[in-house]
């Protein structure tokens, strides 16, 4: 029991926040971030602002093209652009 | 006067993703909204001598892209011989009779000011998304809007996980920082 600390410092929490976040927390690292938050202001914001993050961007249903598609597009327009300025 | 300019090297770095959403919302369909965006940047380059200036440059893509999109619907509809409208029925005896009413409000869909909410979301995001450095954005999409796993993205981008976290957070902070102002 006693080799378990309790009490974390604000980097550790936020970064449990963050994992939270992804769903990626375990459940001690949620309590400690818990007992964190009770005392801790500042974390207590960070931790409310980048909840509201998740839930805006989860509602917004943003989409965006991954990296692969993006690189693809930007080969083909640099050739039509190529064309283009020959023209 | 405003007088916009065009520069279409920048066009896919700042563009792509927005009309990627723009897209995917209306079509459904990630490929078809992939070719419609590459479409739409090479029409732009066309018809870039008919740019007047008196848009923005993204106003004008978008407007390029609704055109694409409407085509793509007149297309698919012309396969199909024409046009059909369903109507679907509640077969509940409670409300027989009342099916024009029925129609007139849909309490399953979206109201117009919710999806306009939305759009508008959508649209502050990614603008913050464009405001930050280019790893933290691409760092942050891969994990938050494309939800990779944190080993896929290590290993893409050949970074090690703690490394990926601090990006993540930095990226997390900034964004709440930047839609504060009108959204939190």
């Amino acid at each position: 029991m006693s080799n378990i600390k309790f009490f974390i410092p604000c980097d550790e929490a936020n970064h449990t926040c963050d994992k939270s976040q992804y769903k990626e927390a375990t459940f001690l690292e949620k309590i400690k971030l818990n007992i964190h938050l009770i005392y801790c202001k500042a974390c207590r914001k960070y931790t409310k602002n980048n909840a509201l993050l998740t839930k805006k961007i989860k509602i917004s249903k943003v989409d965006c093209l991954d990296k692969n598609t993006k690189e693809a597009m930007k080969k083909d327009f640099e050739n039509a652009l190529k064309e283009h300025s020959i023209q | 006067m405003l007088n916009h300019q065009l520069n279409p090297n920048n066009w896919i770095d700042l563009y792509s993703d927005y009309l990627f959403n723009y897209t995917i919302s209306r079509v459904n369909d990630r490929e078809i909204a992939q070719d419609l965006v590459q479409d739409t940047f090479l029409a732009g380059l066309k018809s870039m001598k008919n740019f007047k200036g008196e848009a923005s440059e993204r106003t004008w893509l978008i407007s390029i892209l609704k055109r694409k999109i409407i085509d793509y619907y007149r297309k698919i509809n012309s396969n199909k011989g024409k046009a059909e409208i369903r109507i679907t029925y509640n077969e509940d005896s409670e409300s027989e009779g009342d099916w024009l009413e029925e129609r007139v409000a849909d309490p399953f869909d979206k109201t117009a000011e919710y999806t306009i909410e939305n759009e508008e979301l959508g649209d502050a995001i990614h603008k913050c998304l464009n405001k930050l450095p280019e790893k933290q954005a691409e760092v942050f999409k891969m994990k938050t809007i494309l939800g990779y796993e944190t080993e896929i993205i290590c290993n893409e981008l050949n970074i090690t996980a703690s490394n990926l976290w601090v990006i993540i957070h930095r990226a997390r902070t900034a964004m709440a920082d930047c839609l504060k102002e009108n959204w939190f």
